[in-house]
């Protein structure tokens, strides 16, 4: 496929993701590359300092709400993506009512607990949602650990051991690569999706 | 008993195991898990009455801070 295929696809699609981190915005900004027509985004958090080690900020954006802000640098990335933002501290009934409607959704909390949430509420509510999740990406190095593993419509990515720690920090190599990998899945999945459908209805 | 545990086939000590006695025996030590038995969630609370046999298909993640 061409890239002009690939993109014409992409952008009848919408994808969800969950959290404007490390993992969210990276991920948001390689979907909005690569042309994926709407992304839900959520996150209760503001930017700070700390966070410019991997986070798909600037720093004169520190103080400034994450979900909106990274709806402003996915403009500059491809104006023709629409955003949707929310700033929030996601809960069970908050991930249905905002993205039920996606075609894909990514995981990319911080804390074990909203991953926990997440997949929990997915897999009971929305079983038929395909849910990307980042797990194990703290530290530098070791690039072989790094893998993704699938469970039904649900898929892992990351080296599933490496949890964050004042010794053990997340850096923008390892969290760029999961995340990324995580984008890499929902592009894959989106247009694995659209050519089978395809074939259906013909 | 024969089992597939994370898209693995292991063999498991035992029979009729709850899901709660499988994690000991397994000895999955981190404090959050997310568990599925033949595709179907079990939550925390439900893992003491779950019960997993033999050709089960098993999910155990672990859930690792980060992001």
């Amino acid at each position: 496929m061409t890239f002009e295929e690939i993109r014409k696809i992409l952008s009848t699609k919408t994808v969800g993701i969950a959290g404007c981190g490390g993992l969210g915005s990276n991920c948001a900004v390689a979907l909005a590359r690569s042309g994926v027509g709407k992304l839900i985004v959520a996150d209760f958090d503001i930017i700070q300092e700390s966070n410019l080690n991997r986070q798909y900020y600037y720093n004169d954006q520190i103080g400034q709400q994450k979900c909106h802000t990274l709806s402003d640098n996915i403009y500059f990335v491809n104006d023709q993506v629409k955003v949707v933002a929310h700033q929030i501290k996601l809960g069970p009934d908050d991930i249905v009512r905002i993205y039920k409607d996606c075609d894909v959704l990514i995981e990319a909390f911080d804390l074990a607990e909203m991953k926990q949430m997440i997949i929990e509420t997915v897999l009971s509510e929305m079983p038929d949602m395909p849910l990307i999740c980042g797990m194990g990406m703290a530290g530098f190095g070791n690039n072989n650990s790094i893998r993704m593993e699938e469970y039904d419509n649900l898929y892992i990515c990351g080296d599933f051991e490496t949890e964050i720690a004042v010794d053990v920090p997340p850096m923008a190599p390892r969290v760029g690569i999961v995340a990324n990998m995580q984008a890499n899945q929902a592009v894959e999945l989106i247009i694995k999706k659209h050519l089978k459908d395809g074939i259906n209805n013909k | 008993m024969e089992l597939i545990i994370n898209n693995r086939k292991e063999t498991v000590e035992g029979d009729n195991l709850t899901l709660a006695e499988l994690i000991k025996v397994k000895n999955y030590t981190f404090k959050m898990l997310v568990t599925k038995i033949n595709g179907t969630l079990v939550k925390k609370n439900d893992r003491e009455t779950a019960i997993v046999k033999n050709g089960d298909n098993v999910v155990v993640l672990h859930m690792v801070s980060g992001g």
